[in-house]
């Protein structure tokens, strides 16, 4: 059976390109970066370059960028780190009500265990924050504001330039979750204006197991792993080297594929959106129509549970997602869609198709030949389905 | 300990929260990039800086100009190397 993946803001399979790039620190390759000798000093050289390469990708400076063993610890990082650093000034932190766990659950941390308090900022019916909104929720005693940068559940790109206005203003540093946008969406931290921006390997077709935080020069971050002078003595452990290497190439391809890969998934997208939308009755479309990620399409379909649909769907070698992995396994609705104010019930029929290069117009066209079959039976399932189809209320 | 006050610095080196011994192997740097007789100063919060930095100074044959509170800080030192070579 061929298979349609368009899961790719779950995982990406590791690019060929990458893989080889890879595999020499596996073996021969092996050294020690903090190592003296030569072996040691040529894998640190290497790690150096691929510095350099993540910079790029976000228009930072090599020596501003801590490698991390993930996104979320990256978004540990900056939250748990640049709080405490900061606690003399105050105790408060803003995030938006749709962002990771890794950050949501960061603030609760703090909340929790460091006597922080933390507000849960509400969004508009797009996943979208206004920064007026914003404004009105920073105290003297805010000391960071994390707002992501696009949701990988709803596609949603927030208008960070306008947010960091107002955190600037404020004298507040912005974080920023970006682990959905790099490698998809141009990224430049001056432009945007944040002050420190997570990202992960995978999201770039690259490998799991790796992250990277940018952190603003002279932003002081107290240390979340304790170990070593590895990252200049923000984060300590040996260095995962093969990761490393893997981050830096497939950010050094998705920079320069960018414009074109941009181009080609919303191209993809738009015939997804447009067909689901006019063969499938009684289904939204959520998330922003227009600011969101360019191979992002993300449904709710009346009448169904996405659990049921994406196993309909996988039974026919598509396979998609229903928004967040967390929720969609403890069979719970999903945070992200309630704050956009979807009824529960229609949060439960979410689906989540995101894109990559490796996909192609027959993608698409097997989504549309199967979806429409898929949700008819299992609404012919529904008993409340049936009764609102003859006419009753549902 | 020799104390000072405020001392006006030609470069600066952030080392709070960051882990032993990035307190010694920054300014090693850092004062490379100095012409002799320029300043720099090292913002720490790590105490075993006050007699590292001394003892790095006398065996490297470089000033140790003095030390004082942070008092932007709480709980943290700014110490004053002067380049002699």
């Amino acid at each position: 059976m061929h298979i349609v993946y368009l899961d790719h803001a779950g995982a990406t399979p590791v690019r060929p390109e990458v893989l080889e790039a890879m595999l020499p620190y596996f073996s021969e390759k092996f050294g020690n970066p903090s190592a003296v000798y030569d072996l040691g000093a040529a894998v640190k050289d290497a790690v150096e370059e691929q510095r350099a390469k993540v910079a790029a990708l976000v228009g930072a400076e090599a020596k501003n960028i801590i490698f991390t063993s993930s996104g979320a610890e990256a978004n540990n990082l900056a939250i748990k780190g640049v709080c405490l650093a900061r606690q003399q000034k105050g105790r408060h932190l803003i995030v938006s009500g749709i962002e990771h766990h890794s950050v949501l659950n960061a603030a609760r941390y703090l909340e929790k265990f460091h006597d922080f308090e933390a507000t849960f900022l509400p969004v508009d019916k797009y996943g979208r924050v206004d920064p007026e909104r914003l404004a009105k929720a920073l105290t003297p005693a805010t000391v960071l504001v994390s707002i992501q940068h696009a949701s990988n559940e709803i596609g949603t790109i927030q208008d960070l330039p306008r947010l960091a206005a107002v955190c600037r203003q404020a004298g507040v540093p912005l974080h920023t979750d970006a682990i959905a946008t790099a490698g998809l969406v141009p990224i430049d931290v001056q432009a945007l204006g944040v002050d420190l921006l997570s990202l992960n390997g995978s999201g770039l077709s690259g490998p799991k197991g790796i992250g990277a935080l940018y952190f603003r020069p002279g932003l002081r971050l107290v240390p979340q792993i304790h170990g070593g002078i590895q990252e200049d003595g923000r984060r300590g452990g040996t260095e995962n080297v093969p990761g490393i290497i893997g981050l830096g190439r497939a950010a050094e391809l998705a920079r320069q594929e960018l414009p074109q890969r941009a181009a080609s998934l919303q191209k993809l997208r738009d015939r997804l959106v447009t067909g689901v939308l006019t063969e499938v009755p009684e289904v939204i479309y959520t998330g922003h129509p227009e600011q969101r990620l360019p191979g992002h399409a993300s449904f709710c379909v009346e009448g169904i549970e996405g659990e049921a649909l994406l196993f309909m769907l996988s039974r026919q070698g598509i396979y998609a997602n229903t928004g967040s992995a967390c929720a969609s396994k403890a069979l719970k609705t999903s945070p992200v869609l309630c704050a956009l104010g979807i009824r529960p019930d229609l949060a439960q029929g979410s689906i989540v198709f995101t894109f990559s290069s490796s996909n192609r117009e027959e993608d698409v066209s097997a989504v549309l030949r199967e979806l429409p079959a898929a949700v008819a039976k299992l609404r012919s399932f529904s008993p409340v389905w049936r009764k609102r189809a003859a006419g009753g209320a549902a | 300990m020799k104390f000072v006050e405020q001392c006006p610095a030609d470069a600066s080196a952030d080392l709070i929260y960051r882990v032993c011994p990035m307190h010694l192997l920054e300014p090693m740097e850092l004062i490379k990039d100095l012409k002799t007789g320029q300043v720099l100063e090292i913002l720490t919060d790590y105490d075993g800086a006050l007699e590292d930095i001394p003892a790095w100074c006398a065996k490297h044959g470089q000033e140790f100009v003095g030390l004082c509170e942070d008092t932007e800080q709480e709980g943290c030192y700014k110490l004053y190397i002067r380049k002699l070579h």
